[in-house]
């Protein structure tokens, strides 16, 4: 799960890490008092959306006067922002931050992460902050530095330390950098975070190490114990179709192909998805319908597929272990008369009861494609959409043996 | 032989009572060796009582020392299974097959790190488990899919490894053992650890090794089989058409950092004399032509 930028500073504040002042707002008006509020004379108005390179498409603006905060605030609020991050149509801006202006000295990169290697937290650091790190990464690999956290020892003066030296944090400025860094692996440990990333981390002027960027992903299967972030959860920013399958327990991504695909594993998902592009057609989606696929699930999962607009033909791909493909033939049975779909389906069963399953399915006297195995199906249903470079023997002339 | 179970395995079930593992209990012992290889269940509420035969003990310590176990399978909820790992562990267990999925990261890593040292292997967590044919099934996999024989089958994704079972099947070629690693991020044991296994063990005679995008442990592997494997190796690679960014069901399939993608496995393992498919209809008989 994302949260907001000024949701992420607020959680680095309980940790003791500084930011600057700011205020969330919703309107023009509400910026401009927020930024009359904050005083000063120089305020930053940010666009607060789920993505990162914000700055680049146009949603990160100093304003040097009230009437530039309300004119940049009714610029960017309500625009299209696009970013490398949110693909080509962009992200509705609806929540912008007003926050004070900062006298940035240096710009530094600060991330965690869990490293799958060591099976620890990683600390990651650069001196090269403000920039897209992973261009830093790419050519100047060597200034990216990391550290590994002992999950008994948590993460170490020593270690906090010497990773302040590493990326150029001054002398006079150690001592806040350890408290910076020790904050924020207690707020990544404590919270459940699955990254963490300021981008940047600025020292001041007059020397003080500030969090001027935060952003915080959190580890789905921990929410559980985390009310105060789920209530975080901003639903504008994510896709309605993910929204409507998490109900449901299916796990469900968009994807920019025309071919709707429903799996039973998420291997197998993936595995489907690349089989269909193999056979010169896209995926429009990935979706897992888990273990207990019940026929109420099945219906969903077909709801979901055809409200995509795009999808011009579905395949559907079950290996029936535990779960028997009678059962499923019946959902999809069910699901077929239910959605009255009027896009070709193409099904490949295999496992317990499979003869049963595709017997039932022959029986409805639906247009149902049946397919021997995923290669097979895969082609059947390109062709039926009449995509893609797949072998023209398989269409619907097979259908439903 | 087989690797890490075979007929004279004892295993004690963490969660024997809760609907998941009630059901896949009753499946295991029926299969084959199952009716003598499932000798005890663990539920501090329910010690003295019985699963359908099966006693139930407070502990594992108490289960194993009344029974002789040497393997636990977790069935327990997310929230407590970790800290079910941690008292399989400190019992002393050779092998904990952790099937249950949705684990907080968090609690795996405190899991991993309290492992450090100690000699008892973890398979998972959110893996399907470990079945040597017509011996003993440990895990959710559906039995009848799969035939005694001398392929060694090891994967991150259950049902891509039904899938490449079911093919092997299909072709005549049984498997003598098959490996779910799990699709989480913090888990125990790798690929390169079960290839290891398998290498070692003389009735497998090639190992059909599935990956999935994230992580770099396809690589790893595969860098240590170029100058150790003994036997042939082939694979698949799931996520070739996943997008960064966008985790795929597992929480371990995600492309991060451009790392972690599908050809960059494939093109590493193809280096390391692994002959890879990019089509995963195809993985039995790729197995098929190396032999």
């Amino acid at each position: 799960m994302k949260i907001h930028e000024y949701q992420g500073k607020e959680i680095f504040r309980r940790f003791g890490m500084p930011t600057p002042r700011g205020i969330p707002v919703f309107s023009v008006e509400e910026a401009v008092a927020a930024a009359e509020s904050l005083g000063g004379d120089v305020w930053v108005v940010k666009a607060q959306i789920h993505a990162g390179g914000r700055g680049k498409g146009g949603g990160v603006k100093v304003a040097r006067s009230l009437d530039q905060v309300r004119e940049e605030a009714g610029r960017i609020l309500g625009m299209q922002l696009v970013t490398h991050q949110t693909g080509p149509t962009g992200q509705k801006v609806r929540r912008l931050l007003i926050e004070e202006g900062a006298d940035i000295r240096k710009e530094l990169y600060v991330a965690m992460i869990v490293d799958r290697g060591t099976q620890r937290v990683c600390l990651m650091a650069s001196s090269e902050g403000g920039m897209d790190i992973e261009a830093v990464a790419a050519t100047t690999p060597e200034k990216i530095h990391r550290a590994f956290i002992d999950p008994g020892l948590d993460l170490t003066d020593a270690q906090a330390d010497e990773m302040a030296r590493k990326i150029g944090i001054p002398a006079g400025s150690i001592a806040q950098a350890r408290a910076v860094l020790q904050g924020l692996y207690r707020a990544f440990d404590e919270t459940d975070a699955s990254l963490a990333e300021i981008n940047p981390l600025i020292v001041t002027g007059d020397g003080r190490v500030i969090a001027l960027d935060a952003k915080l992903n959190f580890d789905s299967n921990a929410l559980f114990r985390h009310p105060d972030i789920v209530a975080m959860r901003d639903f504008d920013e994510e896709d309605p179709a993910e929204i409507a399958a998490s109900k449901f327990d299916l796990s469900y991504i968009s994807l920019d192909g025309n071919i709707g695909c429903l799996v039973n594993g998420a291997g197998l998902a993936m595995a489907t998805m690349d089989t269909i592009k193999l056979f010169g057609a896209e995926p429009a989606n990935f979706l897992d319908v888990g273990g207990g696929a019940t026929a109420e699930k099945v219906t969903e999962a077909f709801k979901i597929m055809l409200g995509n607009p795009q999808v011009k033909g579905i395949l559907v791909n079950i290996f029936g272990g535990i779960m028997r493909c009678d059962t499923i033939a019946n959902g999809i049975v069910a699901a077929v008369r239910e959605t009255r779909i009027a896009v070709p389906l193409v099904v490949r069963m295999k496992g317990t009861n499979e003869e049963l399953g595709r017997k039932i399915l022959a029986d409805s006297g639906l247009p149902i494609i049946s397919a021997d195995n995923m290669a097979d199906a895969a082609q059947k249903i390109v062709a039926a959409v009449g995509g893609g470079s797949a072998t023209a023997e398989a269409t619907s002339a097979e259908a439903a043996k | 032989m087989s690797i890490l179970v075979d007929r004279n395995t004892k295993v004690i079930t963490q969660g024997i009572t809760g609907k998941t593992g009630q059901f896949h209990t009753r499946m295991c012992r029926e299969y084959a060796n199952g009716k003598d290889a499932f000798v005890a269940g663990v539920n501090p509420k329910k010690a003295g009582e019985d699963f359908e035969g099966i006693p139930i003990y407070a502990t594992v310590s108490e289960a194993k020392a009344a029974t002789g176990a040497t393997v636990s399978v977790i069935y327990v909820p997310p929230p407590f299974a970790a800290a079910a790992i941690d008292e399989a562990v400190d019992a002393g267990m050779s092998l904990v097959v952790c099937i249950t999925e949705g684990i907080p990261v968090r609690d795996m890593i405190r899991t991993r790190y309290r492992m450090q040292g100690k000699p008892t292997l973890l398979l998972g967590p959110n893996c399907p488990g470990v079945i040597t044919p017509d011996e003993i099934k440990i895990g959710i996999m559906p039995g009848h899919i799969h035939r005694r024989g001398r392929i060694g089958v090891v994967s991150r994704s259950g049902t891509l490894t039904y899938e490449a079972v079911g093919q092997l099947t299909e072709l005549g070629l049984g498997q003598s053992s098959a490996v779910g690693i799990g699709g989480d991020p913090v888990n125990g044991l790798k690929h390169i650890d079960v290839l290891k296994l398998f290498n070692d063990d003389p009735d497998t005679d090639a190992v059909v090794m599935i990956g999935e995008i994230g992580g770099t442990d396809e690589e790893t592997a595969a860098l240590w089989a170029k100058e150790h494997m003994k036997k042939p190796v082939v694979g698949f690679i799931a996520g070739v058409t996943a997008p960064p960014g966008k985790r795929m069901g597992h929480a371990g399939a995600i492309i991060s950092g451009g790392k972690g993608t599908a050809q960059e496995k494939l093109a590493v393992m193809e280096e390391c004399g692994i002959r890879v498919t990019r089509n995963p209809a195809e993985m039995g008989k790729l197995l098929q032509s190396v032999l």
